[in-house]
């Protein structure tokens, strides 16, 4: 199972299976928006900034 | 031997209907690609490399970046699920509005200025409360339901001083008290595939926004209403937003065209990401 560190608040991050890369998952510990880069290795960075044009 | 199919899924985020919609894909044995929208780039000299795809679907998270390739991919001739022209109607309110008043779709009062004067007097002529949308945007952001002739002062110098030039063209719709819901219809092709209803106490009932889903029938005036909608602004997959007026009936306030399902998916029990799959294998097959 890959771990990462949330690189705003240093906690460690258990990856879920079948975690994909482009995923945004949610830091437990500081609740910060991450964005997974690759799985291999485990790297995660802050997500963007929501942007005015966002949505569905 | 019959060449194998080749779609491209744009995406900007992997949130949970993309996915499933790789899942559909990987479980059909689809010959398909990730787009990230972050980092393609488009030769316009140059468009062999897209007209490899037979089909892409766009689930672009951006309105700007999604509507772009979808331009360029219907220039080069690459179909697209949803059309360039689907998406410049639905990712814009007020074009929204116009394609469905022109097509005499139900649907709540709107009006339009392009100065705070002018939006100023045309609101009171409408008459409190009324809701100022932006004309793009998403997830029941910037949504303003304004009750007096102070509070629209207030907003409209708000929109045309800290907004952008979008901000300027104002969107005014008529407030409709809704029973506590809304309803969203997913339409694939001529089909009503599902519908679900918003609960919250709020009168933004958006599930971005923390309403909650529960299943809503599918009676044939649902249907002939969103099948109505749907044909207005070009079809395709499209997530239709109706409002129950206590007199005038069913009323379509939104249709989004790169909607997210992740509530509707559960609910239904309906393989949703399944259908828009074999929707843009469809689409891909009769662009061959």
């Amino acid at each position: 199972m890959s771990t990462v560190v949330c690189p705003e608040c240093e906690a460690e991050i258990t990856l879920d299976a079948g975690t994909e890369a482009g995923e945004i998952i949610v830091c437990s510990d500081c609740g910060v928006d991450l964005e997974v880069i690759s799985i291999n290795p485990a790297t995660v960075q802050l997500a963007p900034m929501e942007q005015e044009d966002w949505g569905e | 031997m019959q060449r194998r199919l080749k779609i491209g899924v744009l995406y900007s985020r992997v949130r949970v209907e993309e996915k499933w919609i790789f899942a559909a894909m990987e479980r059909r044995g689809i010959d398909y690609e990730r787009l990230d929208d972050r980092a393609i780039s488009f030769d316009l000299e140059n468009p062999e490399p897209w007209r490899a795809f037979d089909a892409v679907l766009e689930r672009s998270i951006s309105y700007t970046s999604g509507l772009y390739a979808l331009r360029l991919l219907n220039s080069f001739g690459v179909p697209t699920v949803n059309t360039a022209l689907v998406a410049e109607i639905c990712g814009d309110k007020l074009t929204t509005s116009a394609m469905l008043a022109k097509a005499n779709v139900p649907q709540p009062r709107n009006v339009v200025a392009f100065t705070p004067e002018a939006a100023l007097e045309a609101i009171e002529a409408f008459g409190y409360p009324i809701v100022l949308k932006p004309v793009v945007g998403s997830w029941g952001r910037l949504l303003a339901k304004v009750n007096d002739r102070d509070a629209a002062e207030a907003v409209l110098e708000h929109k045309s001083t800290l907004g952008s030039v979008q901000h300027s063209v104002f969107y005014i719709q008529e407030f409709i008290k809704k029973p506590g819901r809304d309803i969203r219809a997913i339409v694939i092709g001529d089909r009503v595939l599902t519908a679900m209803y918003r609960k919250s106490e709020h009168w933004i009932t958006n599930t971005a926004r923390g309403g909650e889903g529960e299943l809503c029938p599918i009676t044939p005036e649902i249907e002939e209403m969103c099948l109505k909608a749907t044909a207005a602004v070009g079809g395709g997959v499209l997530a239709v937003d109706l409002i129950e007026h206590t007199e005038r009936g069913y009323l379509v306030n939104e249709i989004n065209h790169t909607m997210e399902f992740h509530t509707m998916q559960p609910v239904s029990g309906i393989d949703i990401a399944g259908e828009i799959v074999e929707y843009v294998v469809a689409s891909a097959k009769a662009g061959m």
